[in-house]
């Protein structure tokens, strides 16, 4: 796949726009929403949020929604018959999503699609396409540059488009999905300028090497007061695990009576006490230092270490809406500050 | 005025009076934070600001803190109002924990004891903003149609974190009935009729209880605007009852007891 680089005029993106919602495809876009930025369905990029670093919930309901049905089953006298609730799920775009919730999807694959590939999510995700916005702006709660990404990477994205000085968007159309959504109005890509990419980028900088972190972690599980001192503030609910792009844990729940029912697939999080609630009684983290130390180690220990993905992209939600400032970046600078 | 409060933290903590001094700390940018001081050289990084809101009565009944040992919780006024309810609701018993009272000025006030927080709540203003007044009149003069509509919006944006009874100093059940699977009583997913199910039931199960810190609106990542709810009740239980949660040890809980005046003309 080349890199093909062309130029997006701001005033084109509005035709675009119409012609990705011609196509059948439907736009997810930020929008605000009382004081929140969350990606809804938008027809026109008016609709959408202005000026945003980072949108409050990820874009990853499109791919993950927070609540599905699996299956539906009806019971006739003895005979339990399963209805299967495939269909076929509408073609998306993801709109105006930053280049770390663009590298989230690969993530979410990577568990979706690991021992026992889920067929519900690998549909909508091959029919989701991902334009990305590169960051102008970033705040203190950025790293994605110390996960291995950054404001203007292209890992992920089927284009990303970069705000110029102008306005206009320098586009970097990057897969064959991307270059399909450009195959719609090609009039409206023309030549790219000279103008430097870099120079339109936020600055984030990089706090901590992932090999250092992954060490100090290997070390430190057993260290009690350590994760006891970190987590006294957290809550135990689910507000980090649900705004992460990259948090993919879920709840089986059945509903139904006598005659059937149906089976749905809900959005869970290792901070809940519930979570690992065994049915005996017993909880093997009982205590909400244990389940914070899960949630660090899930992400910056075990998925690196068994699917070769990191669990974080360094979008920084998580610390942005804790209701008890739970700061991401912070912990980990405090582990790397371990001996 | 902050050195008083780091003073008075220290003194409790050197003099083995309290494990922890439950407070607020510096925060990411203009956040505070929740600071647990367990040492005396913590108590120096106490602050407390127009920042501060969060209620750290939440904490009083988290079984990690109470692990700690005999704490210390610095108060505003809304974390006085829910230690009293916790304590009318039998969480937490007087002489097991020590009040640094603040007032909203950041003044240290003197608590001995729930008389004495009593007496100083007596006093205080819990009357709604003029702002908070204006948004419930806004709800209450929609007909019942608009007012469905409205809270099924603002439902729909319900992800289920529980984050609102996480953040809540009077959601301290062990055991929530969201929980509960045998029987499922309220459905755990966040679709329709599970997001409408969780919070009336919450706005039910606080009504008479919650002492409108706001934590639950302010903990909410989807902006739904819980207050409005509790604001709500609580008018409601005022204007039927004359009571108020949060401001005695001892009072009743409006809707725990029977009494033979109380009002039938409810039931049609």
């Amino acid at each position: 796949m080349s890199l093909d680089i062309k130029l997006l005029k701001k005033e084109s993106l509005e035709q675009w726009f119409g012609k990705i919602s011609a196509s059948g495809r439907r736009i997810l876009a930020p929008v605000e929403r009382g004081g929140k930025v969350l990606f809804e369905e938008v027809s026109s990029p008016a609709e959408m949020a202005g000026d945003y670093i980072q949108t409050t919930l990820s874009a990853k309901s499109a791919v993950f929604p927070r609540c599905e049905e699996l299956f539906g089953y009806a019971l006739e006298g003895k005979e339990v018959k399963l209805e299967e609730r495939k269909k076929e799920p509408q073609p998306t775009v993801v709109f105006g999503c930053r280049p770390c919730d663009a590298a989230s999807f690969a993530i979410l694959n990577s568990v979706f699609s690991w021992d026992c590939p889920d067929e519900l999510f690998k549909q909508r995700l091959d029919k989701t396409a991902v334009v990305s916005i590169s960051c102008k702006k970033s705040d203190q709660y950025c790293f994605c540059a110390s996960v291995g990404g950054g404001p203007g990477d292209t890992k992920g994205s089927d284009v990303l488009l970069t705000e110029l000085g102008s306005g206009d968007y320098l586009a970097e159309v990057i897969t064959d999905k991307g270059k399909k959504l450009v195959a719609l109005a090609p009039e409206l890509f023309g030549a790219a300028p000279a103008e430097d990419k870099a120079k339109n980028l936020a600055k984030v900088p990089k706090e901590f090497d992932l090999k250092a972190l992954s060490e100090k972690l290997g070390r430190l599980f057993d260290n009690n007061e350590f994760w006891l001192e970190q987590s006294l503030g957290c809550l135990g609910c689910g507000a980090c695990a649900f705004a992460c792009p990259a948090c993919v844990c879920f709840d089986l729940q059945d509903e139904g009576n006598k005659k059937g029912g149906r089976r749905l697939r809900c959005w869970d999080s290792c901070g809940f006490a519930l979570f690992t609630l065994h049915a005996s009684g017993h909880n093997p983290r009982p205590a909400q230092s244990q389940r914070w130390r899960q949630r660090v180690m899930h992400k910056f220990g075990y998925l690196p270490d068994r699917l070769n993905y990191l669990g974080c992209v360094g979008c920084g939600r998580c610390s942005r809406l804790c209701p008890a400032d739970m700061n991401l970046l912070e912990h980990l600078k405090e582990i790397m500050n371990r001996d | 005025m902050m050195d008083e409060l780091r003073k008075k933290a220290k003194e409790l903590l050197l003099a083995g009076a309290v494990k922890v001094v439950i407070g607020y700390g510096k925060g990411s940018g203009k956040k505070a934070r929740p600071l647990f001081a367990r040492r005396p050289e913590q108590a120096d990084k106490l602050i407390f600001d127009g920042s501060c809101q969060q209620n750290l009565a939440v904490y009083l009944t988290k079984p990690e803190l109470k692990a700690l040992g005999r704490p210390a919780i610095v108060a505003a006024l809304p974390a006085m109002r829910a230690i009293l309810q916790l304590a009318m609701e039998n969480q937490v018993a007087e002489g097991l924990l020590v009040v640094i009272g603040l007032s909203p000025e950041g003044k240290l006030i003197e608590l001995p004891d729930f008389k004495a927080m009593e007496d100083y709540l007596a006093g205080a203003a819990l009357e709604l903003t003029a702002e908070q007044k204006a948004k419930l009149e806004k709800i209450e003069k929609m007909s019942p149609e608009e007012r469905r509509q409205y809270w099924q919006d603002q439902f729909a944006k319900c992800i289920k974190c529980y984050a609102c009874r996480a953040a809540c100093p009077m959601c301290y059940c062990a055991s929530c009935l969201v929980e509960c699977n045998q029987p499922q009583w309220v459905p755990a997913p966040s679709h329709a009729i599970g997001n409408l199910q969780w919070h009336v039931i919450r706005a039910m199960h606080l009504a008479g209880r919650c002492v409108d810190c706001g934590d639950c609106e302010r903990a909410c990542p989807a902006g739904i605007p819980l207050s409005l709810l509790n604001q709500k009740l609580a008018a409601e239980v005022f204007k039927n009852f004359k009571a108020r949660a949060g401001l005695s040890a001892k009072q009743e809980y409006a809707l725990g007891v029977f009494k033979p005046e109380d009002k039938e003309n409810f039931i049609k």
